[in-house]
């Protein structure tokens, strides 16, 4: 009963839009048909953007990886994207199941918001610049701009979300997530860890444990200290315990059906002690 | 057409339980052989029509408008602007509802839909059916109910003193069980507090059928369900008409596990069918599935276990309360199995066992896999490694120096005539050979899974051992009976049979069944339906290859006889010197030879039995009594793989033994036992339905968590124990729940082992053991 545009271009997806800029943008439905089927959106426009080619596109540079809102999981999976982004491909391996992972794409987690969006600590803790077009133009914005609140974004009507440009620094990175089983789950808490060999630095974005996806920027300072960089060789396993507990601090889990505050809070001091000693082995060093 | 009833009360006809019974020649496709499924390649490329699949000309789709309030009276109902909606045909209330306005399967105590009080999330309010199911939808948001929300009544201890939330009372039974000398004490003693939560069914096809009515006033339903006939039965008193005028045929049927045996939707299609005179459709949302049936009693258990120095039982005490939710459906069977079996496959000189299943405003529970076994399996078992350790000494010895066996006596008097061959379950499946566990560097294989959570270094393994029993068929004086036909015509048998294939593989033991009796290779099985063939009793209870595999055989048994006295009489000869075989009569030695087709050319020959399991009897105020037919058990060994500061687990392997009588078909078995376990895994570790003052907090997929195959460990069937059961066809047991029963139990044991944790309750949620 929606009145669909199936768009095979960027001028396309952007005129529908122009035309309906209330209309609701499909990508690969993944959010949005259990939404419509469960009766909680019925949209009378949509604009559907899966067979837009510039949505598909990415590119890899030696400073940059920039991906397609179109992009799927599987795609993020796959070399040479997955060794150039390899937090992100870790992130999409854990999402849902394989055809939720060749249909979801990266703008539609964005797009979807939610606290539990898996790539959203990775393309945090990569510095990701969001880049959105609409009828005032393109912006670029971080990720904080971006994810306003639980489900809530900074998207304006008529506005896509073309891509995601992030940082591709020398190290290792880590995505870790939580659920109440082995695959095919919503994050209880997932903690995404860079190590940035020429900044000198480590980044670390969690998911499912605030309202947004809080970088633990205290705890990076702290730790960036810490680490022996010249010789890169391990970290010491009090300073990781510490940095776990300084990385949980950025939290602020709550109680649901799902688990309880105290356990994600718990369980992302781990996440981070395990993800910032897989970053700094002998090998990691060696990576960088 | 002839009409027998066969009773097998003391081994009868059917079976010897000898073993001597031909069971298989191999290479047949008789019972016994491994006969591959007639719905197995549909099912899994998508072709097999499910009751969701469904279609007729000109049909329109119901829609159930549900209660959003576990307690509320209803002041005021407007169907006006549902009414008013284009499209939208009929919108009906409780006053619409001509007969009886409850239903029940043990007590008629279940509105059809509300009247004047919901008494649950997700009870049936109203009824709508439109041209389009959106247009139903949204019709039922459109009526408008003026609800009076009051306090809810949500914890089964505090219910039986609570003030009464239905006429019925609060209670839906009180059990005791007093055996043998209450004074005595053990010289060791062990006592705990166990819980189990909420498990649903998840069945993967949701409640769906559809109507169609009759310009005589009946109706024809298609629908899922475990129980065609009891169906009818309420449905008809519900329609105020007689059962004749409701015709019910099974439709496909997406999994069951007790789910499909109280009415969901039956008796709401019929309605809007024979109100709006079109066929009506329906198909439950997965949201709405969750609050559509009953789902496993959440159980809270104080035992305390009194032993011997040297370990043997004295005495086992316990309490056991089982919230039954809003509405009986079948709490008080639940929580007497809960009972009868809260000592496990033991030897019990005494024993003080109290059961309670309370109301309240919670949503219903009922029947599913295991049956209160499971609840009470999980108590037992920890009890009994407590026991262990209390006593110092080995827990598979301590289970193997109390295991129960033929001439025991259960907790409720009843003493084990059967096969029960409890020691041999559990050295077969103890005794096994260690699971080999090449190391990984998969974080897959590892606890967290695809998570990436976890690597080896972080984890713990432990073993853990449980075992558990349960009865065969239904008890305490029911005549759970089966009825089938059989008819030979042109050399190839029909065979009709009320039976609900709910996935057991009932079609595929039928066919077995018929030509192992009967000598030919192709077996008809007619649909199952109420109009021409008597009840087959319920797909549950681990009961239908046994009832209805034995009315089947017996059916046959009778055209058979028919058959060779017709053909010893042409002949000249004795009956007994002639049998049936690949399609031809022939005498034993050899001189007489006929087609079986021209033998059965035309009407040929039918029959049409009716088969009961041995009586038994009502439990006494002390709750003892012969209340059940027979046993089966199983033993289950877990390895996991513990990740104790996240609280990760990752099941390893599952070894497992279990008492099947005689295996009618291996790969059958097989399934059984394989998707038993997964139940029974899921339980242990991850499904709950969670409630927040009788709101259903995670009715979706998304948060009720089933095992995925990440989570499911490899199974090791160590033994299946075939020691042939007297009295049943075959001597086979029925396989279907033993495998859910102490899987669990075995895999909170092997976590206990690895984490040292007391855990207590099941489901271990991560915090469980990592802020434990
Ligand atoms: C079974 C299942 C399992 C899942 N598991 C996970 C999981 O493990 N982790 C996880 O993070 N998510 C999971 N999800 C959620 C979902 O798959 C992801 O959020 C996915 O990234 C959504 O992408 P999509 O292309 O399907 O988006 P859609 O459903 O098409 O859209 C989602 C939202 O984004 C908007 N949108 C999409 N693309 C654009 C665009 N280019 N510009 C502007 N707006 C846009 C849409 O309007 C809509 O509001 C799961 C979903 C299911 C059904």
């Amino acid at each position: 009963m929606s009145d669909v545009v199936v768009a095979r271009s960027l001028d396309e997806a952007q005129g529908a839009l122009a035309d309906h800029p209330g209309a609701t943008v499909l990508a690969g439905g993944t959010d949005l048909m259990v939404e419509i089927n469960r009766g909680l959106r019925r949209p009378s426009h949509v604009v559907g953007v899966a067979q837009v080619p510039e949505l598909r596109q990415w590119s890899i540079a030696d400073d940059r990886v920039i991906v397609g809102g179109g992009v799927t999981y599987t795609e993020m999976m796959t070399t040479p994207l997955a060794d150039a982004a390899p937090a992100l491909a870790q992130a999409a391996r854990t999402v849902g199941s394989p055809p939720i992972r060749n249909a979801g794409t990266l703008g539609g987690n964005l797009g979807t918001a939610s606290p539990a969006g898996d790539t959203l600590p990775v393309l945090a803790a990569l510095n990701a610049k969001i880049v959105v077009v609409g009828p005032d133009g393109e912006r670029r914005m971080a990720l904080d701009d971006f994810v306003v609140g639980v489900k809530r974004t900074s998207l304006r009507p008529g506005e896509l979300i073309v891509r995601a440009e992030m940082d591709r620094p020398a190290g290792r990175q880590e995505f870790l997530k939580i659920g109440p089983r082995n695959a095919m789950v919503i994050s209880m808490a997932g903690l995404a860890l860079v190590a940035d060999h020429d900044a000198r630095a480590v980044r670390c974005a969690l998911g499912a444990v605030a309202a947004g996806i809080p970088r633990a920027r205290v705890a990076e300072a702290w730790v960036a200290e810490r680490i022996d960089w010249d010789n890169g060789a391990g970290v010491d396993d009090e300073v990781a315990a510490e940095f776990g507990q300084r990385v949980a601090a950025a939290s602020s889990p709550i109680d649901d059906h799902r688990s309880t505050a105290a356990y994600r809070r718990h369980a992302v001091a781990v996440l981070a002690t395990r993800a910032l000693k897989r970053a700094f082995t002998e090998e990691g060093a060696a990576d960088a | 057409m002839t009409s027998e009833a066969v009773n097998t009360a003391a081994g009868g006809s059917t079976a010897t339980g000898t073993g001597a019974d031909t069971i298989v020649d191999a290479g047949t496709r008789g019972v016994g052989a491994n006969v591959g499924r007639p719905d197995g390649v549909p099912k899994v490329q998508g072709r097999f029509a499910f009751s969701s699949d469904l279609w007729a000309d000109d049909f329109l789709w119901g829609h159930t408008l549900r209660s959003p309030h576990a307690s509320a009276l209803i002041r005021g109902i407007d169907i006006g602007p549902a009414v008013a909606m284009a499209g939208v045909y009929a919108v009906l209330l409780a006053d619409d509802v001509p007969g009886c306005l409850t239903y029940g399967l043990e007590h008629g105590d279940q509105p059809a839909l509300a009247d004047g009080q919901v008494r649950y999330v997700g009870e049936p309010v109203a009824l709508v059916a439109a041209d389009h199911p959106d247009i139903a939808r949204r019709a039922a948001e459109a009526i408008v109910v003026d609800y009076e929300v009051t306090e809810p009544v949500t914890d089964a201890e505090a219910a039986p003193t609570a003030d009464p939330i239905h006429p019925d009372g609060n209670i839906f039974r009180e059990i005791a069980i007093r055996h043998g000398d209450l004074d005595v004490t053990g010289e060791v003693v062990v006592e705990g507090v166990y819980e189990v939560g909420m498990q649903d069914q998840a069945f993967m096809g949701p409640e769906s059928g559809m109507a169609l009515p009759d310009e005589d006033g009946s109706v024809e339903l298609f629908v899922s369900t475990q129980w065609l006939h009891v169906d009818r039965e309420q449905i008809a008193a519900c329609l105020g008409i007689d059962e004749e005028k409701v015709r019910l045929t099974l439709a496909g049927v997406g999994g069951a596990f007790g789910a499909r045996e109280d009415l969901s939707l039956q008796v709401h299609l019929c309605l809007l069918a024979l109100h709006t005179g079109k066929p009506v459709k329906m198909v439950y949302s997965r949201d709405e599935s969750f609050l559509g049936h009953v789902h496993r009693h959440p159980a809270k258990m104080w035992y305390r276990h009194h032993a011997d120095r040297c370990g043997r039982l004295v005495k086992v005490e316990a309490r056991i309360v089982l919230d039954g939710g809003a509405y009986a459906s079948t709490s008080s069977a639940v929580i007497a199995n809960a009972s009868c079996f809260a000592a496990g496959p033991y030897k019990v000189p005494a024993a003080h066992i109290v059961g309670l299943a309370a109301r309240t405003n919670n949503p219903p529970c009922g029947a599913m896999r295991g049956f209160g076994a499971v609840q009470t399996c999980f108590g037992h078992e920890s009890q009994m490694d407590k026991l262990a350790a209390a006593l110092d000494m080995d827990p598979v010895e301590l289970r193997l120096l109390n295991a129960i066996a033929p001439g025991d006596r259960l907790v409720t008097g009843q003493v084990i005539t059967g096969t029960f061959p409890t020691a041999e379950v559990i050295r077969q499946c103890a005794y096994a050979p260690e699971p080999e566990i090449p190391p990984s560097d998969d974080r897959r294989d590892l606890p967290g899974g695809s998570g990436r959570t976890t690597d080896a270094a972080d984890t713990v393994r432990g073993t853990g051992f449980a075992v558990g029993f349960k009865n065969l068929m239904f008890s305490e004086g029911y005549d759970d009976y089966s009825s089938a036909a059989c008819r030979v015509s042109d050399g190839v048998a029909t065979i009709t049979c009320a039976c609900a294939e709910v996935g057991q593989g009932f079609v595929t033991l039928a066919q077995q069944i018929a030509r192992t009796e009967l000598g030919v290779d192709e077996v008809i099985l007619a649909p199952a339906q109420t109009a021409t063939i008597g009840s087959a009793g319920s797909s549950s209870a681990s009961r239908q290859t046994w009832m209805s595999g034995g009315a089947v055989q017996a059916a046959c048994r009778e055209v058979r006889t028919q058959i060779l006295a017709d053909m010893a009489a042409d002949w000249g000869v004795s009956p007994d010197g002639l049998v049936l075989r690949d399609g031809l009569v022939v005498s034993l030695d050899g001189q007489q030879e006929a087609l079986l087709a021209q033998v059965t050319a035309g009407a040929g020959y039918e029959a049409d039995v009716e088969y009961h399991h041995a009586p038994t009897e009502p439990l006494d105020e002390n709750g003892q009594g012969n209340a059940h037919v027979s046993f089966a058990c199983a033993a289950h060994r877990a390895t996991v793989d513990v990740d104790p500061d996240l609280g990760l687990v990752r099941v390893r392997d599952i070894t497992t033994a279990q008492d099947v009588g005689r295996i009618l078909n291996p790969t059958q078995a097989v399934g059984q036992i394989e998707g038993g376990i997964a139940q029974g895994l899921g339980l242990a570790l991850m499904e709950e339905i969670v409630l927040d003052d009788g709101l259903v907090r995670n009715a979706s997929f998304t948060d009720y968590v089933i095992p995925t195959t990440l989570d499911m460990p490899d199974v090791t069937i160590a033994a299946f124990v075939e020691e042939p059961e007297p009295g049943a066809p075959y001597g086979a047991k029925g396989i279907g729940e033993p495998p859910t029963i102490s899987s669990s139990a075995a895999i909170a044991a092997a976590v206990r082992a690895a984490t040292g944790q007391p855990l207590p309750r099941i489901p271990i949620r991560p915090a469980d053991i990592a802020l434990g």
